[in-house]
Order: C-alpha cells, then structure tokens, then sequence
C-alpha cells in the first residue's frame, strides 16, 4: 500500500518536473540573453532588400521581416527592451559572421544553397530570383553568348560568380573577368567602361540601376543562368531560434500579410524597382504558409 | 572552436593550383613594382641632394606627394581616377586596351609609392657620407656626374642596404593591396577558397607561410648581396 502510494507520488512529482521546465535548449536565445542584446546584420546596398537610407539607417524588405522576428524573439525570452545591435556584412563576411556567432541573424539578400546549408541554416523563401546581366541599353548584348571576348563584372563570393563562371565554360566563351568586392564597384566598372556586363541577382541589378545617375542607359537581359530562392540566415543546429523565425513567417504568409510587405518594397517600392509579385513567389508564400 | 579541420581540401583541384597561381601573381606584382621603385627611387633620391634648388623642388614634390596619401587610397586613385583624365581613347586603351589592366595599375601604383621611400633612404645615405669625401673627388677634378657615379653612390647604396631590404620586404606585403582592384594574387585566392570551400582556417596559414618564405628568400638575397658588395675599411662592421 505504501509502495503504491509512493510510486503514484513519484510519477506525480515526474510528470509536474517535466511540464514546468520550458523546453528552451537554444544556443542562441541564451546567448541574446545573457547578452542583452540581438546582433541583427544587415547589408548597405541590395537595394530593396537591405539597404541604408539617407540617414544610415538599414531599411528594407529583408529588414523588415527580420525586425518582426526580433519582436517575437523578445516575446520569447521575456525581454521587451531588447537592445538591437545592427552589423553591417559583406557578400564575404556574412557567413562567418554568422556561424561564429558575431551576428544572431542575416537579413539581406542571401541565397539559399545547399553548401551553404553546411555551416548555416535558413528561415523560409523570401523572394525568387536567378542570375542575369546588366548591360548597357545600346551595347546589344542579348544573352551570355554575346560576351565573348568581352569584360564582365563579378562580385567576389557570390552565387553568381560560381553560377556565371560554369555556364561561360560550359558555353566555351572567352571571356574576361573583372573581379570586384561588392555591387557600387560594379557598378562604377560600368559607368567607367572597364566591363561590359555586370552579373549579379536579378533584382539587384534592378535596384542597382533605380539608384544610377542615369537609370535609362541600363538594361537587364538574359535567361537566368542559376535559380537563387533568398532566405534570413540563422545559426546551424538551433532548432529553437530557427522555429520562432519559421513561426513568424508562417503567419506573415497565411494571413496575406508578406503580399503586403513585398508590394510596400517592390510595387513600386520606395525606389522605383516596379516588380509586382511573381506567380512563382505568390505560389511559394502560399506553400509555406503551415498551419499550427 | 567549433571548426573541423581539413587540410587535404588544399591539395583538390583547383584550390591547389589557386594558391600557386596566386603566389606566381603575388611575386610578379612585387618584383616589377620594386624595378620601378629602384630606379625612380634612385633618380629622385639623388634629385633632393643636389643643389639646384628647382630640381631638388620637384623631388620633395614627389616625396611628399606619394609619401602622404595611403596606399590604398592611391590604388583606387590610379584605378578608378586616373584613367578619366587622360583623353578618351587613351583612357579606353588604359581601361580596356591592355593585357591585365589590374595588373599594371598595381605594379605602378606600387612601384611609384615605394619609390618614394627609396628616394628618401638614398637621400639619407648620400647624405650621411661626409662632406669631406665630396670635396675631395670635387677636388680631383671629377664632374658632378662622376663624383655621383664613382663615389656618392657607390658608397651610399651599400650604406643604405639594410633599409633598402625593409622596403623590398614592404612591396611583397603591400602587394596583397591588389586585391581590392581586381588581381588575384596570393591574399585573394585565399579569400576565394575561403569562400567556396569555407576552410579559411588552413588557406591563410598556407598563404602565411608563403609570404614568410619569400619574404625569408628576399631577406637572405640582400645579405648576400650586402656580403658580397661590402668595402673593407669604408662602413664600420659593428652592425653585422
């Protein structure tokens, strides 16, 4: 009788154990919060997604989410004051940054790709996009193959280098690379004539060329020569920080609010870019709207 | 450290042969931009101990000029600036026309910044010669150009050897600065690997090693040189 007694306390007391403790075993949320504050990096020029506006402040599509995520991130540890700590990343920098632990979370205009998943992990698809060139209006360069024996311009560390490199060798052109170390760079090489064709994102070219001096001597031509899905970058092996940000985006995309967000950066968007929603991007918001 | 080690990923194609691709564009930057700084170097170092005042004007000219503004700075200047104001089609032969227009532009913007710096050490060697063995090969009747050729310079060069090798040493360094105009050399093909292969860890202690060895090679070349050029009984042999 005793013993019975006993062994039902024990269970009991097992069972309460268990449902009080919050099943928080996240690196990443203990490291915020003896921290005090989230390290949130950002880019300075994937215009519309990360960007600084006029007084230095990162603006964007991406920050946007991000900053949402963070807000939900404060619910979670139960720190309304939060203080956000902004980092600004390179196309070079950004994963380091991230898998040794300087930022907490990526908002720019990163790719999604399974090497990459090697030392970083992904929120869901934000935005669609691939490989494309960035030409002069009158130059008439149509495709890749028109740049043999030409210069192209390609930032160093991207998907596009890797992307615009295999199809020129796949193709056999000869082509000449100029390599630079971010977009304004690019940029400059074709204003200044040392290439003649600058591959990069489409989209970014697109923003790139909202933000020339002369928007109208540009054009973006092309097939896509790789299939770029952009996804916020968190840390690896952190399931409990990765589901508070999957939550977040789930409910952006089933309450149709991500439909709102994109259009406020890219339909027009505050530069111009005017690239309504595409039907595959409609398609992925809906597939990754999970319910509860 | 949460890092996992890899350095056979070093020895794949193709990240074997970047490093010595790499190493191959890294000395070749160096060596052209030190023939240039040498000769430069020397010439408007022996223009700021001359006399003629207008002459000695236009080398501190130069000095100060190269000497005051960073060297990264001044890449970008001869990359991007320099180009724009030369006439068109000169510009577009500068930008476009020649074979490695990174290349070239590093090599000059290397060779006239160093140059700089050997003009300042040869015009402290020169200097540091006694006015007494100026006045006598004046004396003798040489003419400025012979008592320069047979006894300032001679004298002076083997004077300033130690600094010399510093500087020698600073272009292999400085060469790394390419890498922000577009030249894959060493430093940036570390940093591609690093990219694609995300074992940064071992890329840049193989580039380490590297620098150190040429830099190890160029440092025993000049104290051979120092060996083999020395005059007995004309420096005092205290620093050895």
């Amino acid at each position: 009788m005793f013993k019975k007694i006993l062994s039902a306390a024990a269970a009991a007391a097992l069972v309460t154990g268990l449902a009080s403790t919050p099943a928080q075993a996240s690196p990443t949320l203990d490291k915020i919060k003896s921290a005090g504050q989230i390290s949130v990096g950002h880019r300075e020029a994937s215009v519309p997604f990360s960007y600084m506006d006029d007084t230095g402040k990162p603006i964007g599509y991406s920050i946007d989410l991000c900053m949402r995520i963070v807000d939900e991130v404060k619910k979670a540890i139960s720190m309304p004051d939060l203080k956000i700590k902004l980092v600004p990343v390179t196309s070079q920098t950004r994963i380091p940054l991230l898998a040794n632990g300087t930022i907490d979370i990526e908002c720019g205009s990163t790719t999604n790709n399974l090497t990459r998943q090697q030392q970083v992990d992904y929120l869901p698809v934000t935005f669609i996009t691939g490989t494309k060139l960035m030409v002069k209006k009158n130059s008439g360069i149509k495709e890749i193959e028109d740049l043999d024996g030409k210069a192209v311009g390609l930032s160093l560390g991207t998907t596009n280098e890797k992307a615009f490199k295999a199809a020129a060798e796949a193709g056999k052109l000869d082509v000449k690379y100029v390599m630079v170390k971010d977009h304004p760079q690019g940029m400059l090489n074709m204003e200044n004539g040392r290439t003649d064709a600058y591959a990069s994102d489409d989209v970014l070219l697109y923003g790139l060329i909202s933000k020339a001096r002369k928007s109208d001597e540009w054009t973006v031509v092309g097939r896509f020569l790789s299939y770029d899905p952009y996804g916020i970058m968190v840390p690896r092996d952190d399931s409990e920080f990765r589901l508070i940000g999957t939550r977040v985006m789930a409910d952006l995309m089933r309450s149709g609010e991500m439909g709102k967000i994109y259009d406020k950066w890219f339909n027009p968007g505050p530069t111009n870019i005017n690239m309504p929603i595409s039907s595959d991007l409609k398609k992925a918001f809906e597939i990754q709207a999970l319910p509860y | 450290m949460n890092y996992n080690w890899n350095w056979g990923v070093l020895l794949e194609d193709p990240y074997f042969t970047w490093i010595w691709t790499g190493l191959g564009w890294t000395c070749l930057v160096a060596v052209c931009a030190w023939i240039i700084a040498f000769t430069l170097g020397s010439v408007v170092g022996v223009m700021r101990t001359l006399d003629n005042p207008i002459v000695r004007g236009i080398g501190t000219a130069y000095v100060e000029l190269f000497r005051n503004i960073p060297l990264l700075v001044q890449m970008f200047l001869w990359y991007f600036v320099f180009p724009e104001f030369l006439p068109e089609d000169w510009g577009m032969y500068v930008k476009r026309g020649i074979p490695q227009p990174e290349f070239w532009t590093a090599v000059v913007c290397l060779g006239t910044y160093t140059a700089a710096r050997v003009a300042e050490q040869l015009r402290a060697g020169v200097g540091s010669i006694g006015q007494g063995l100026r006045y006598a090969a004046t004396a003798m009747g040489l003419t400025p150009v012979q008592v320069y050729r047979y006894v300032l310079l001679p004298v002076g060069f083997r004077i300033i050897i130690p600094p010399l090798t510093s500087d020698f040493l600073g272009v292999f360094k400085n060469s790394s600065l390419a890498l922000t105009i577009g030249v894959l050399e060493l430093t940036a093909q570390s940093r591609q690997i690093t990219e694609y292969t995300f074992q940064g860890f071992e890329a840049f202690t193989v580039a380490t090693v590297l620098y150190c060895l040429v830099t190890f090679i160029v440092m025993t070349l000049m104290q051979v040189i120092e060996g083999r050029t020395r005059i007995p009984g004309m420096l005092s042999l205290g620093a050895k």
